[in-house]
């Protein structure tokens, strides 16, 4: 193992960080949108609308992601001619639409529980559908949501490695190329410290998302900061004296 | 406010069936209540009353007769068809469309509230005024401003739902179905979900509201008291029928059919 060999290939990590960085994003991005509009339809009352996407939510899910993958990147170019320019937009609609597909069903569950007494007054004031939606139920359902997408988030985040199998280079593609160099002498400095970059743009995730939480539940009159009730009362005062644990 | 030809009724059930599947819950309802009356159902619970209102608020649709010329099974309000609609001469199940037209004159007070908890007191108000009688905001906002004076939560107009008590959030709920100058008001037990001391709060709101307006209001309570002060007549229902209707003096005084005698005594048990 050769430390200074590692420390002077940092460099080199640059670029396919900001490949990392940019489909995940760009990914989460378009499974958001996916998610919410299979969401909806999967939630319609008209069968037209929701069974073709029922079908597509469960082909996406019940098929292998990296298999996708590849259709996007080799597949498809050549079935229906459609090349495209950069690799990296066939690794993107692919993880996209298969996280979108996932988080679909948390579209879909969030609104479904939303109350219907919440429907009801909706009805009761004369707001059309399309207003009950908009106004009544996805302000309601998103704080709900947002849990279950910052885990999908995260998931994507450490799906976008697949990208590498396709000929992207992701921090994943570069570890393996500067580490494998030299019959694979400094594979495990480098693979180690590509974990450590996913776990921290993991937790920049994470933190992200949980401000947005709280924003969000604000935003529907639930104050985070303080607990909803008091299930126990609190201690005594000489209690923490007593070897309190702060 | 109501219909010029005032001398119709502004609610008519002709011979109206609701059906849940086999349950018969309305059976062949006949009743009319006139404008500005003030109407109270009673009866025990499966009898009906709660369906009624539900009708008028078009959360649930009549079961309809195959020939409603001959058969009826429709509701009319302000002399008009409601649960159905006039196509070619004939009456036809009114479509979403229809419905949107006509509940315009209906308003409900829900028990559980149902206000909108990402909204706060005052958007609770407005929104929907905004939005469906399509006022500008201004103006909606000094009519939502008015009525929460009248239910005295004019100090809680930043405020969310989830920061109210039952009893606060039942008056908001009073205040929304009131911005939309509804003909008729329904109030579907809207003191049962309230701890006992929060009831007098709310009922006191609405017998101001009884008797400065001239709207007319179906009410469905187990408060025998206010119902005796509010309204000019009590219907009992018991199996989707009227067991017994009058004056609530005489019906709470001198109830004639043994079904209403057994259960108002229950009522007044509690």
């Amino acid at each position: 193992m050769d430390f200074q060999a590692v420390i002077d290939s940092l460099p080199r990590y640059a670029e396919p960080l900001l490949v990392t960085i940019t489909v995940t994003v760009a990914s989460a991005a378009l499974a958001l949108l996916v998610a919410f509009a299979l969401g909806l339809m999967t939630s319609s009352k008209h069968l037209a609308v929701r069974t073709p996407a029922r079908v597509f939510v469960e082909f996406i899910r019940g098929s292998s992601v990296v298999v996708q993958l590849f259709w996007f990147a080799f597949a498809m170019p050549v079935i229906l001619g459609i090349q495209f320019d950069y690799l990296i937009l066939a690794g993107i609609i692919a993880l996209g639409l298969n996280y979108g597909a996932y988080s679909s069903e948390v579209v879909r569950g969030a609104i479904a529980a939303v109350p219907k007494g919440q429907l009801e007054a909706s009805l009761a004031v004369n707001f059309t559908p399309f207003q009950r939606l908009r106004l009544v139920v996805l302000p309601q359902a998103w704080p709900e949501m947002i849990p279950s997408l910052s885990s999908f988030a995260i998931m994507l985040l450490k799906a976008s490695a697949l990208v590498s199998l396709i000929g992207v280079f992701d921090i994943t593609g570069i570890a393996r190329i500067i580490g494998g160099a030299n019959g694979g002498a400094n594979q495990l400095p480098h693979l180690a410290l590509i974990l450590v970059v996913y776990f921290v743009l993991a937790w920049l995730i994470w933190t992200g998302m949980r401000a947005l939480e709280r924003k969000a539940k604000r935003g529907v009159g639930i104050n985070t900061r303080l607990p909803k009730t008091r299930a126990v009362a609190p201690p005594e005062e000489g209690a923490n004296a007593a070897g309190g644990v702060l | 406010m109501q219909n010029p030809t005032s001398d119709q009724p502004i609610i008519r059930f002709d011979r109206v069936d609701k059906r849940f599947g086999d349950l018969l819950v309305l059976d062949k309802l006949n009743f009319q209540v006139d404008p500005g009356e003030r109407v109270t159902l009673i009866g025990p619970s499966g009898s009906g009353k709660t369906t009624i209102l539900r009708l008028l608020m078009t959360l649930e649709k009549v079961t309809p007769a195959q020939d409603p010329a001959a058969e009826g099974g429709v509701i009319y309000v302000e002399g008009r068809p409601y649960s159905h609609m006039e196509k070619g001469g004939r009456l036809v199940v009114a479509n979403e469309r229809y419905l949107r037209q006509a509940r315009q004159k209906v308003g409900m007070v829900f028990q559980q509230f149902n206000l909108f908890p990402n909204m706060n007191v005052l958007r609770n108000v407005t929104e929907a005024q905004v939005h469906t009688l399509k006022r500008g905001k201004d103006e909606a906002e000094s009519k939502a401003k008015e009525l929460l004076d009248l239910v005295g939560l004019s100090d809680r107009i930043d405020h969310y739902p989830s920061q109210l008590s039952g009893g606060q959030q039942q008056r908001v709920a009073i205040a929304r179905a009131l911005a939309m100058d509804p003909d008729i008001l329904l109030l579907d037990e809207v003191t049962s979900a309230l701890d006992p001391e929060l009831v007098n709060d709310v009922l006191g709101v609405l017998r101001d509201i009884a008797d400065t307006t001239s709207i007319t209001m179906l009410i469905v309570t187990h408060e025998m008291g206010f119902a005796r002060d509010v309204s000019n007549r009590v219907m009992m229902f018991d199996n989707g029928q009227i067991v017994e209707q009058g004056p609530p003096e005489a019906m709470f005084s001198e109830p004639q059919e043994a079904r209403t005698q057994d259960f108002l005594r229950a009522v007044l048990a509690e």
